[in-house]
């Protein structure tokens, strides 16, 4: 499979990346060189084969069901580029 | 008066709590070294002299006041600058990040302060970590203190994504550092920059607080001189953290009290698709010195076939990117790190914008990629076949371990190479990682020792697999070979 301006345009913007006609450009023989080489996976036999979900056997823990964190809203909001009133601020999103 | 900044983990430990020398002599010395080298290497990011000195004064206090000392007692270390470190600027080598400055501790390096270490910087890394040659930060690349003999004085890479922390080791800027590895970045730099350098068994490490990459296969792991001395730290940075789910809850062994270079009734694996047409000949003969020296200690070699070994780079290179794109997306201007508003933007806008105006190419690119294999319509040609050829990389691991306890290979298919050698063509950087990567996609542990000089003077790595959980055989192997190997060479100075 390989892609073209079209695709990577929609890539882009799912990916949320703002992208110029010339990025795109560059973009698309990068892309198709790097879907080429992962092809081969195709040639694999994985009949019967479960995808991987754990690397290393574990299992997933419950925690008790209780408050162990919070009340620390200035702490969250100390990198924030734009807090307002106590909250992460965003353009308007609403006309 | 002996030169500090010679000492390792172990021997500054000691001569701190003998009382040979005090942790604030120690931590000044070091110091005084990232400042002098950071016009020419660029290893760190952000310099904390201030913060070395208080940790070093607490240890010299203790000392002074009877109290028990730490594992890592009186060492200054450098943090690569993935881990968020409270009060000091985390930025993962990103612009995005540039300015962020955590309010919390990452778990591992909350527990080396604990342990008596203390902290001379934040070290450059590739871009979130995506990179094999420390090109890809936002801060400028980290030139390796090797140079090849003969006169030719081309900076060469330091290896990546933990690069910093390699060049930091091998030219005395600090006795010891983290790195982390996803599909190779602390083998690999270690390996270009004759330090030492282990990833444990995925989960040994909490994740915690580490700007997060492909979350399966991320680990975090100590660099250094010696295998000892990353036995000793390894020790202060593993352990069970309620706070990352893929914690392993387990008690951490006591890997230093148990190195032993006797390998008597091991056996070790000799991987014959590691030996690929074309290889490089210094690098075979590294590897065939390395079987003769686990031969002197004791061990038996075996022939092992691990099958799907040339498909685990195409496996990583969609598995990594697509939990990148996934993990990556919380950068959106509104909670930290950069804005980018362009008049009369939108909220959708100013995702894009900033997006695009924060991350750098190699990170874009990861995105796109990790994006496209996800999205609807592909994800089961390429992101459900890679997880099940995972599967089976994992399996050729178990099958390999039923005939031996640790696998020998080599770290990388060549030395060092020059910056900008490999930096247009991002398919010839990924084959750097080939011998590294399968190890990383099974979650094993994997360590890189130094095994000699190639005929243009420059450092090549040997790698030791073990078993899952099996750090103490890695260790050993690694501990062997380092006996053996009298690996002694160090940069000479230039810088």
């Amino acid at each position: 499979m390989s892609v073209d301006t079209a695709t990577v345009a929609k890539i882009a913007s799912l990916a949320r990346l703002k992208v110029t006609e010339a990025d795109l450009a560059a973009m698309v023989p990068e892309l198709n060189g790097i879907l080429a080489w992962v092809e081969q996976l195709g040639e694999v036999d994985v009949t019967g084969v479960e995808p991987m979900t754990a690397v290393i056997p574990n299992h997933l823990r419950l925690r008790e069901d209780a408050v162990t964190d919070g009340g620390i809203r200035d702490a969250v909001l100390a990198n924030a580029p734009a807090p307002e009133h106590g909250f992460f601020g965003v353009p308007k999103v609403i006309e | 008066m002996t030169d500090l900044t010679e000492l390792g983990v172990a021997a500054i430990r000691e001569g701190v709590a003998k009382g040979d020398f005090t942790a604030v002599e120690v931590a000044e010395a070091f110091n005084a070294n990232v400042a002098a080298a950071q016009g020419s290497l660029n290893a760190f990011i952000v310099a904390t002299p201030e913060a070395a000195l208080e940790a070093a004064r607490k240890v010299d206090a203790d000392r002074a006041g009877g109290k028990a000392l730490g594992k890592m007692a009186g060492v200054p270390i450098g943090m690569k600058d993935l881990f968020a470190t409270r009060g000091v600027q985390t930025t993962a080598a990103s612009h995005i990040l540039e300015g962020f400055t955590p309010q919390y501790e990452s778990t591992v390096s909350q527990k080396l302060w604990d342990a008596g270490a203390g902290m001379l910087g934040k070290l450059n890394l590739d871009q979130f970590a995506m990179g094999s040659s420390n090109e890809t930060s936002y801060f400028g690349n980290v030139v390796s203190p090797w140079r090849r003999a003969g006169g030719d004085n081309a900076p060469l890479a330091p290896g990546g994504s933990s690069g910093g922390s390699s060049a930091a080791i091998a030219a005395r800027l600090c006795p010891a550092a983290t790195g982390t590895d996803t599909g190779g970045s602390i083998r690999q730099p270690a390996a270009f920059t004759g330090t030492t350098g282990i990833k444990p068994t995925y989960g040994r490490c909490s994740r915690w607080g580490v700007v997060a990459f492909a979350s399966s296969l991320d680990q975090a792991g100590p660099m250094a001189r010696s295998v000892r001395d990353c036995a000793i730290m390894l020790e202060a940075m593993a352990g069970f953290d309620p706070k990352d789910s893929t914690s392993l809850d387990l008690p951490v062994p006591e890997w230093e009290a148990g190195l032993s270079a006797n390998l008597a009734g091991k056996k070790v694996g000799i991987p014959r698709e590691y030996r690929m047409d074309g290889m490089d000949a210094e690098v075979a003969k590294s590897w065939d010195d390395g079987i003769a020296w686990l031969k002197d200690a004791g061990a038996e070699i075996v022939d092992i076939s691990l099958p799907h070994t040339k498909y685990a780079l195409p496996t990583y290179y969609i598995i990594a990117p697509a939990e990148a794109s996934s993990n990556l997306a919380r950068y959106d201007g509104v909670r930290y790190g950069l804005r980018d508003l362009p008049d009369g933007a939108n909220l959708q806008d100013m995702y894009a914008a900033t997006r695009a105006a924060g991350f750098g190419d190699e990170v874009k690119r990861r995105i796109l990629i990790g994006t496209y294999v996800l999205s609807a319509g592909f994800y089961d040609a390429y992101y459900t076949q890679a997880q099940k050829v995972r599967t089976l990389i994992s399996r050729d691991f178990e099958a390999a371990f039923g005939h031996c306890d640790v696998i020998l290979a080599p770290t990388t298919p060549t030395a060092a190479f020059a910056l900008g050698e490999n930096s247009d063509d991002p398919l010839a950087m990924y084959l750097n990682d080939v011998f590294s990567v399968p190890a990383s996609l099974a979650g094993l542990p994997a360590m890189s020792v130094p095994a000699g000089l190639n005929s243009q003077g420059l450092p090549l790595g040997l790698q030791l697999i073990g078993k899952p959980f099996d750090e103490q055989g890695v260790l050993n192997a690694g501990l062997a070979i380092e006996s053996r190997a009298g690996f002694t060479a160090k940069p000479e100075k230039w810088w």
